[in-house]
């Protein structure tokens, strides 16, 4: 057994140290929003937070997030409070078939706790590992800009913190 | 008494003058009028496209482009043990570039590292190579240079320590160091071999990387490609002190320059892809005469009689790290052992030089930051560690590495590697964070 710290909570996992953790989330915890993209590390929707860094989940063995901090994009909001950054993805309807919307916003979400307020260039720098095939990148771009004010003003403050 | 430290304060006077006198005469060089820019039209198209596979195979633009930044017009800082040198502007902008510089002053700079203002250029530029670059090569990248878009653009003011930020002193560094005319030449060894030396020696100055240097920044003539270092990557020994695991021939160092990875070696990475990225596009027949002649340097070493195949049997009875070998197991092994060859899967790292060198940073580098894509070619990938892999399992797993796979000595001191390799890779994040600035660099 191996235990997880997965959206602030303890979970205990019954899988092999090499198993990629993004079958854990997905198959032992069915938290699916990471997607299984190229399997790979090549297009960026599996990504999740893992001690406030964007990382690829399916080329990441459990082995090496023990008793590390992993936050998945239902850890950032649900439907009926959505965080920054997934409201600000709905309001620019950044998404197209959403493939791909779940690692972006995650990328985006480190970002800018790292940077709260990046520039069209960084973030096009920073997003750069992840692919989107419908073309929604000026969406997107949009969305981050949106998401950075949103985290800006003081009702959404509290919600910039990763759990 | 009096009267015989009189004369000694003479002679030492008279001795300081001439000295001085003589230093001013060595440091003096004319001053080259200025003309008004060329006119791209002034070129025959067959000679600058000459001078455009020239300055691949020089890899101008790694030095003087920066990546996002316009192609030649320089600004890229170079760090360097006595503070940093920028690179200068060399497209054909008469006031920020070398517009103005008539083909004689171009030829000099390459020559013997001068400005056309007379001024001594920093051998940063390395024209302890350059120098044994022909005329007629050297017209042809000129002809090449004064060809591109003049970009406007002044690089920022060197940063250099007292007193080296005095130009005159690089006379004194010449006069020590820069001698011209030291390409070997071997009619018995062929037209091919003859061209490769010319190449490596002059223009392509692989030793400015692969060559140590001592204190006060020249090659050190009696260790040639020995392994030096450019930009926290260790650049490999290539003489018979080699660490690569299996000896590098001809055919496999071609296949390596062309493509950038070659199956019984591994991948080109670091500065080294920037190189094979722009040998990728000059005449095949220039990287076979490169490959015959580092493959006749490289002779052979001791560790490095081995076979491929032999390299990897004998790899899997060392000493291991417990720690390490998990992680390896975990994150490394589905691809590099899954006996998928190059470029599908990773190389075996029984073949790697990476294990196997005296410095493990090219190592760590690699596990840090990964491989990325070629665009629009079949080339390896791997994704890089830096944000899931914490420095105690790094360590953990640098020790596995180079005990199973490496058979040497363990490396010390690896837990300040790794800080000091993730210092550098935010560094180099935090300039692609910069405002307006790509990752890509232009090509020639």
């Amino acid at each position: 057994m191996i235990t997880l710290k997965v959206n602030g909570r303890d979970q205990q996992v019954d899988a092999d140290p090499d198993t990629p953790l993004l079958y854990v989330l997905r198959n032992d915890l069915e938290l699916n929003a990471a997607k299984f993209g190229c399997g790979l590390g090549q297009c960026g929707s599996c990504t999740v937070i893992v001690d406030g860094k964007a990382v690829l989940s399916c080329v990441t063995p459990l082995l090496l997030v023990e008793g590390k901090q992993v936050t998945t994009l239902e850890g950032l909001g649900s439907v009926a409070a959505p965080a920054p950054i997934q409201r600000a993805f709905m309001e620019e309807q950044a998404a197209q078939c959403g493939y791909c919307i779940a690692g972006m916003m995650m990328r985006a979400q480190a970002l800018l706790m790292r940077n709260p307020k990046p520039t069209d260039a960084q973030i096009r720098a920073e997003l750069e590992p992840n692919l989107c095939r419908c073309g929604t990148h000026m969406r997107i771009l949009r969305a981050v800009h949106r998401a950075a004010r949103l985290m800006d003003s003081a009702d959404a403050a509290s919600d910039r913190s990763v759990r | 008494m009096a009267r015989r430290l009189r004369i000694i304060t003479g002679i030492a006077a008279v001795v300081l003058i001439a000295g001085a006198a003589a230093g001013l005469a060595l440091a003096w060089r004319p001053s080259i009028a200025a003309i008004a820019p060329p006119r791209p039209d002034a070129f025959d198209p067959d000679i600058i496209k000459r001078g455009r596979d020239l300055a691949a195979i020089g890899s101008c633009n790694t030095c003087h482009t920066v990546p996002g930044g316009g192609n030649y017009a320089g600004g890229l800082p170079v760090p360097t043990p006595f503070g940093t040198v920028f690179s200068s502007n060399i497209t054909p902008d008469a006031a920020t570039g070398i517009g103005s510089w008539p083909e004689a002053a171009f030829v000099r700079a390459m020559r013997s590292g001068v400005s056309r203002d007379g001024r001594h250029l920093y051998p940063t530029f390395p024209y302890d190579h350059f120098t044994n670059v022909s005329d007629a090569d050297d017209r042809a990248l000129y002809a090449f240079l004064m060809t591109r878009q003049p970009v406007s653009a002044t690089p920022p003011a060197n940063q250099l320590t007292f007193p080296l930020n005095h130009r005159p002193l690089i006379a004194g560094w010449k006069l020590l160091y820069f001698h011209g005319g030291d390409v070997p030449s071997d009619a018995a060894k062929g037209a091919q071999w003859n061209r490769g030396a010319y190449l490596v020696e002059g223009l392509a100055h692989c030793g400015a990387c692969h060559t140590p240097r001592n204190a006060l920044g020249a090659e050190r003539v009696n260790a040639q490609f020995a392994g030096g270092e450019v930009d926290n990557w260790h650049a490999y020994a290539l003489n018979d002190t080699s660490h690569a695991p299996v000896r590098w021939t001809a055919d496999a160092l071609y296949a390596y320059l062309r493509h950038g990875w070659q199956a019984d070696h591994g991948t080109a990475r670091g500065p080294m892809a920037e190189v094979v990225d722009n040998l990728s596009s000059v005449p095949d027949s220039d990287v076979r005469a490169i490959a015959l002649y580092m493959a006749d340097i490289s002779g052979t070493s001791p560790s490095n009689g081995k076979s491929p195949a032999d390299a990897v049997a004998q790899s899997s009875t060392a000493q291991t790290d417990p720690a390490g070998a998990a992680i390896y197991a975990a994150a490394c092994a589905s691809c590099h052992e899954s006996n998928r060859p190059l470029p599908y899967g990773g190389v075996n790292l029984a073949l790697s030089t990476a294990v196997t060198s005296p410095d493990p940073r090219n190592l760590v580098n690699i596990v840090l930051a990964g491989v990325g894509g070629v665009a629009g070619e079949r080339s390896p990938i791997m994704p890089g560690f830096a944000a899931s892999i914490d420095d105690a399992q790094m360590v953990a797993l640098l020790k596995y590495l180079r005990a199973r796979f490496g058979k040497r000595p363990a490396w010390n001191d690896l837990d300040r590697t790794v800080r000091d390799a993730r210092a550098a890779q935010a560094v180099s994040l935090a300039a692609r964070d910069a405002p307006g600035e790509s990752s890509q660099r232009g090509k020639p």
